[in-house]
C-alpha cells in the first residue's frame, strides 16, 4: 500500500516548518501575554533588545548558548544510538566538580596553558564517569537508561552538596562555595580575548569556551557521519537488529556512546566553572542539562541545528530574564511558559503543521506544472 | 517440473470449477475509471473492474502495481481522486470501511485483524455488538454464527481462544466476521501467504462453497498457480493500470506472467544437477531455547560446496532461529558448528562479524528488520557488516568515496535501480532492496551463503534474476542454505530439501524427488499418519506424537 505521506524538499522540512512552529509558539505566547494585560509587541521588543541590544547582552546570550551547545550535543550523540540521556544536568555538574578540583589543586603551581588541557580532559572524564554507570547498568543489567540517568542527577546534586559543605567550603563564610581560583586557572573572557586585538567590549560571562563548543560541533559532525564508530552508532540507533546482524558489540557501543555524551555534557563545567564563576559553587548548571534535551530535539540532533536551537534558547533565557525585569507582571514563570511553548510546538507538535504545508506545497507545484504545460501547449 | 505437478493437482483438490455465469447479469461490483495519486505517484490510473456475482475474480500484479490501493479504495480506506463505484448497478460513495460494510463488502486482510485474547465469538461480534449490554447480543450472535458456520461449512468453535487456533482457522474466523456483517462481496488480500499447502486447499474449498452460495470474491495474489486453480476471471494490473482481463480457462501462467511484467519471463529455474563437494559447514545437535520455549531442537545439518539446501516449513517453526544460530546472531546454547577447520561451540563462541570472516554470508529473512537500515542511504546499507573493512576507512575518517564506488559497482553488477548510492534505502522498491542486500553478501563470494526468504515481496522479474544468481553461485562452488515459505521456490531451487517443524528437522527429500503434497504433510507434521513417514527417524516420530496428542 503506498503511503500517503510524501517527501518534501529538504529546505521546507528543516527550514520552513521549524520556522512556522516557532512563529506559532510565539503567537500563542502573545495571546497569553495579552490575557494578562500586557502588550505582546512590547514584550518581543524587550526580549530582542535584552538578548541582542548591546555587547553586554549579546555576551550573556552567547554564554548561555555555549552551555546549550554542550548539553544539546550530549543529548544528540546519545540519541543517535537511540539512548535518551536525561542525565546531562548531573554529568555537567560532576564535570564542573572535576574542573574545580583540578583548578584548586594546580592553580598555585602551574601556568594556564598546562591547566587548560588538563581541565578539559578532567571535565570530560568526570562527565563520562557519571554517564558510565547508567550506561553499564543499561547495557549489562537491563536497567532503563532514562530512569537511571534521572536518578543520577539527584545523586550528583547530593554529592556536590556534601563536598561543598564538608570539604571545599572556604573557611569563615556561610555560603557553600570554594575559594576563588587564581588567575592561572581562569579561562580568558571574551572581553580579554578581543582586547588582545585592540577591540573593546564590556565584560560579560562570555569566554573562550564558546570556541570549544564550536569545535565540539565540528567533532560530533565528523564523528557521527564520517567515522565507522559513528556509522555503528547510527545503525544501532535506527535498527538494533541490524546492528546485531552486522556483528557490532552493542553493549560496548551503548557504554561508549553514553561516555561520549557525558564528556560533552561535562564541558559545561569548563564554561561555567573555569570561564564564569572561577570557583566551585552550587547549582551552576542551572537547568542547561534539561534544556539540552529541547535543543537536541529542535536541532534534529545535527550540530548545525543544535547551534541554531542553542542560540534561540540563549535568546529566550537572556531576553526572558530582561523581560521579567522590565515588565514585573511577566514573571520568571511566564518566561518559562514561553520556553515551554517553543518546546511544545517545535518538539511534541513538530509534525502538526506538516500535512497542511504538504498540501499547500503540492498544490503550488501542481499548479505551476499545469501552467507550464499550458504555455508549452 | 514440480510446479507443473501443483498445477495439475490444483483443480482436483479444489473441486470442479463452476462455469462463469452469463454476463447479462448486473456486476456485483463495477469500478469505472478509478484514479488515485499520492503526490506525484499515480497509484491507480483509470482503472476499470467488473466483478460478476457468484464468481471468484483474481487480481494479479507485481508489488506496487496498485492492487492494494484499488482494494483500499473499494473498502473505504482511501477515497479515489476520480471515478465511480457501482455496487449491484447502483452508484455508491464509500467514505469509510463502515460504508463499505454497510454495502455488503467484507475484507480479509493479509495480516489478520483479530484480538488474540478474545474468543472466536467475541472477535466476530467486535464492532457489531448491537447493544451496550453483551449478554443478550452475544446470545443472538452465537446463534447467527452457528447458522453461518453450518450454511457455509465453516466449522469453528465459538468459545475457542482465537490466539490458540491454527492460522488456517484464524483466517476462517476472519471470513466469518465478514459474513456476520452481511458481506456478499468478499475481498481477500494475499490470503495464502501464511498457510500450508493443505490449509490453502481448505481455503479454496471454502471459497468454492461461498461462490456456490452466491458470494462474489475478489482474490488478490501474486501467485499464478492460485489464480489458475480457483478463479473464474482474472484481471492483471501493472504500474497502476489495468492491463488486461482474461477468462481464467482461456489463459496460462506464462501469459499472465508476461502481462504482469510486460515482457517474457522464465518461470522455471534453469539449472543443472548439483555436484556436491566437500563439507563447508557442519552443524551438530543445535538446540536453542528462548523464554522457556524450545525454538531449535537438536538440529543437525551439513552444507556441501556446490549445493543448495532448502529449508521448507511453515514460518515460525525454527527457521529464523536456525539462520540466527548459523550466522552467529544467536549465541549457541548447545551443539557445535564446524566451518572449515574452525569449531564453534557454546564455550568458543563467535560473533556475526567473525562468522563473516569465516566466509559465511547471510541474507536475513526480513530485510527491513535486519538486513538493512531503511533510514540509511544505499551506500551505507551496502557496507553493513563490513564497515570496519580497511577498504572503506582511512585512519580515522571513513572513505565515503570508496564506499560510494563500491555501492555503484554493486548496483551495476546486480542491476539495482535506480542506480543512486545516495538514495535512502527505504525509497527503493522491495525487489531492488533485496537485490542490494544480496549483492552485498554475494559480492564477497562467501563459501557458505545463508539466504532467508530470497524473494519475499519481490516482483517476478527480480525473482528470476535472484534465482539465476543463486544458481550461478552454487555452480561456482558455494554452499547455499535457502529458507523460504514459498514451497515452489524451495522445490525449484534446492538440491536437497529439509523440512522443519517445531524446531526439528522432520524430513529430508532430494530436490529432484520433491513433491508438494509430501512436503506439505511433513510441514504440517502429518507425516506420522502418512506413508511418507519413512523419512523420519523413530525418535522424531514419537516426539511429534507427544506434541500432537
Amino acid at each position: 500500500m503506498s503511503s500517503p505521506s510524501k517527501a518534501l524538499p529538504a529546505w521546507i522540512d528543516v527550514g520552513v516548518i521549524p520556522l512556522i512552529n516557532i512563529l506559532l509558539a510565539f503567537f500563542v505566547s502573545g495571546i497569553v501575554i495579552l490575557i494578562i494585560g500586557e502588550d505582546p509587541i512590547e514584550a518581543v521588543k524587550i526580549i530582542i533588545y535584552g538578548a541582542f541590544g548591546n555587547d553586554y547582552n549579546i555576551g550573556y546570550t552567547l554564554h548561555y548558548t555555549t552551555n546549550f551547545i554542550f548539553t544539546g550535543l550530549a543529548v544528540a550523540v546519545a540519541f543517535h544510538a537511540s539512548l535518551f540521556n536525561i542525565g546531562g544536568e548531573g554529568q555537567a555538574y560532576i564535570g564542573g566538580l572535576g574542573v574545580g578540583l583540578l583548578c584548586l589543586a594546580l592553580d598555585q603551581y602551574v601556568p594556564f596553558w598546562i591547566i587548560l588541557p588538563l581541565a578539559i580532559a578532567t571535565s570530560g572524564l568526570f562527565g563520562a564517569a557519571w554517564a558510565y554507570i547508567p550506561a553499564y547498568l543499561q547495557a549489562y543489567r537491563g536497567s532503563h537508561i532514562v530512569i537511571t540517568t534521572i536518578m543520577f542527577n539527584f545523586i550528583a546534586f547530593s554529592l556536590m552538596n556534601y563536598i561543598l559543605v564538608n570539604v571545599l567550603i572556604e573557611p569563615g563564610q556561610m555560603s557553600p562555595e570554594s575559594r576563588d581560583f587564581l588567575a592561572s586557572a581562569q579561562m580568558p573572557t571574551m572581553q580579554e580575548a578581543v582586547g588582545w586585538f585592540g577591540i573593546e567590549i564590556q565584560k560579560s560571562p562570555l569566554n573562550l569556551s564558546i570556541l570549544l563548543a564550536l569545535f565540539s560541533c565540528l567533532f560530533v559532525w565528523l564523528f557521527i557521519w564520517h567515522t565507522r564508530w559513528g556509522y555503528a552508532i547510527r545503525m544501532f540507533g535506527f535498527n538494533e537488529n541490524a546492528a546485531n546482524y552486522s556483528g557490532i558489540n552493542t553493549r560496548r557501543l551503548v557504554v561508549g556512546t553514553m561516555c561520549l555524551s557525558g564528556v560533552l555534557a561535562g564541558f559545561v563545567g569548563i564554561n561555567e566553572i573555569m570561564g564564569n564563576h572561577n570557583r566551585v559553587m552550587l547549582d551552576f548548571v542551572a537547568g542547561a542539562g534539561f534544556t539540552g534535551i529541547a535543543v537536541a530535539l529542535m536541532g534534529r540532533n545535527h550540530p548545525v541545528g543544535i547551534i541554531i536551537a542553542s542560540l534561540l534558547f540563549g535568546t529566550l533565557y537572556q531576553g526572558g530574564a530582561e523581560l521579567s525585569f522590565e515588565i514585573p507582571t511577566i514573571q520568571g514563570e511566564m518566561v518559562k511558559a514561553i520556553q515551554g511553548l517553543v518546546i511544545l510546538f517545535c518538539g511534541a507538535l513538530a509534525y502538526m503543521a506538516r500535512p497542511t504545508i504538504e498540501r499547500l506545497f503540492t498544490a503550488i507545484v501542481v499548479n505551476n506544472g499545469a501552467r507550464k504545460e499550458q504555455t508549452n501547449g | 517440473m514440480s510446479v507443473e505437478r501443483i498445477k495439475a493437482q490444483g483443480p482436483d483438490a479444489v473441486g470442479g470449477q463452476s462455469a462463469p455465469p452469463p454476463s447479462i447479469e448486473l456486476p456485483a461490483i463495477e469500478l469505472k475509471a478509478i484514479s488515485k495519486s499520492f503526490g506525484p505517484v499515480k497509484a491507480n490510473q483509470n482503472v476499470d473492474l467488473k466483478v460478476l456475482p457468484g464468481t471468484i475474480h483474481g487480481i494479479i500484479g507485481e508489488n506496487g502495481a496498485g492492487k492494494s490501493t484499488l482494494m483500499s479504495i473499494l473498502y473505504g480506506f482511501y477515497e479515489a481522486d476520480s471515478g465511480e463505484i457501482l455496487i449491484n448497478g447502483q452508484t455508491k460513495k464509500i467514505h469509510s470501511s463502515r460504508d463499505a460494510i454497510s454495502f455488503g463488502i467484507g475484507m480479509v486482510h493479509q495480516h489478520f485483524m483479530l484480538v488474540e485474547t478474545f474468543t472466536v465469538l467475541e472477535n466476530v461480534m467486535l464492532g457489531a455488538e448491537g447493544a451496550p449490554l453483551l449478554n443478550k447480543s452475544s446470545q443472538t450472535a452465537r446463534e447467527e454464527l452457528l447458522k453461518l458456520s453450518k450454511e457455509y461449512s465453516l466449522a469453528v468453535d465459538p468459545d475457542a481462544m482465537t490466539g490458540d487456533l491454527p492460522v488456517g482457522l484464524q483466517q476462517r474466523v476472519e471470513i466469518l466476521k465478514a459474513l456476520y456483517r452481511g458481506a456478499e462481496i468478499l475481498i481477500l488480500d494475499e490470503p495464502t501467504g501464511v498457510l500450508t499447502p493443505q490449509e490453502t486447499d481448505q481455503l479454496f474449498k471454502i471459497l468454492d462453497i461461498l461462490r456456490s452460495r452466491g458470494v462474489s470474491i475478489i482474490l488478490i495474489t501474486h501467485k499464478l498457480q492460485e489464480i489458475m486453480a480457483i478463479t473464474d476471471r482474472v484481471s492483471v494490473m501493472r504500474a497502476g493500470t489495468m492491463v488486461s482481463e482474461r477468462e481464467t480457462s482461456a489463459t496460462s501462467k506464462n501469459e499472465l506472467a508476461e502481462l504482469m511484467v510486460g515482457r517474457k519471463v522464465l518461470l522455471e529455474v534453469d539449472k543443472t544437477d548439483a555436484n556436491p563437494g566437500e563439507i563447508l559447514l557442519d552443524a551438530k545437535n543445535l538446540s536453542y531455547r528462548e523464554d522457556g520455549i524450545t525454538k531449535l531442537d537438536d538440529v543437525s545439518l551439513t552444507l556441501r560446496a556446490g549445493e543448495i539446501v532448502g529449508i521448507a516449513g511453515v514460518s515460525g517453526n525454527g527457521q529464523t532461529e536456525l539462520l540466527a544460530a548459523l550466522s552467529g546472531i544467536c549465541p549457541l546454547q548447545t551443539g557445535s558448528i564446524d566451518i572449515g577447520s574452525v569449531q564453534i561451540t557454546p564455550h568458543a563462541l563467535k560473533n556475526p562479524k567473525e562468522f563473516r570472516e569465516l566466509s559465511v554470508g547471510h541474507v536475513p529473512e526480513d530485510r527491513h528488520r535486519m538486513g538493512m537500515v531503511t533510514a540509511f542511504n544505499a551506500q551505507e546499507t551496502a557496507i553493513m557488516g563490513f564497515h570496519e573493512d580497511p577498504a572503506y576507512n582511512g585512519k580515522i575518517l571513513m572513505d565515503n568515496k570508496a564506499v560510494q564506488e563500491h555501492c555503484t559497482r554493486l548496483m551495476q553488477d546486480y542491476d539495482v535501480r535506480p542506480e543512486d548510492p545516495k538514495l535512502k534505502s527505504a525509497n527503493f522498491s522491495g525487489g531492488n532492496q533485496q537485490k542490494l542486500v544480496l549483492a552485498r553478501e554475494m559480492d564477497r563470494r562467501p563459501e557458505v551463503l545463508l539466504v532467508g526468504q530470497p524473494t519475499r515481496g519481490v516482483d517476478i522479474g527480480a525473482i528470476e534474476f535472484i534465482h539465476k544468481n543463486l544458481i550461478a553461485m552454487r555452480d561456482a562452488g558455494s554452499a547455499i542454505l535457502v529458507v523460504s515459505v514459498e514451497l515452489e521456490e524451495i522445490m525449484s531451487l534446492s538440491d536437497r530439501i529439509l523440512v522443519m517443524f517445531e524446531g526439528r528437522i522432520v524430513g529430508e527429500v532430494a530436490g529432484k524427488d520433491a513433491d508438494a503434497r509430501q512436503l506439505g504433510l511433513l510441514m504440517g507434521n502429518a507425516g506420522t499418519q502418512s506413508k511418507s513417514s519413512e523419512q523420519q527417524n523413530n525418535n522424531n516420530t514419537t516426539h511429534s506424537e507427544e506434541i500432537s496428542a
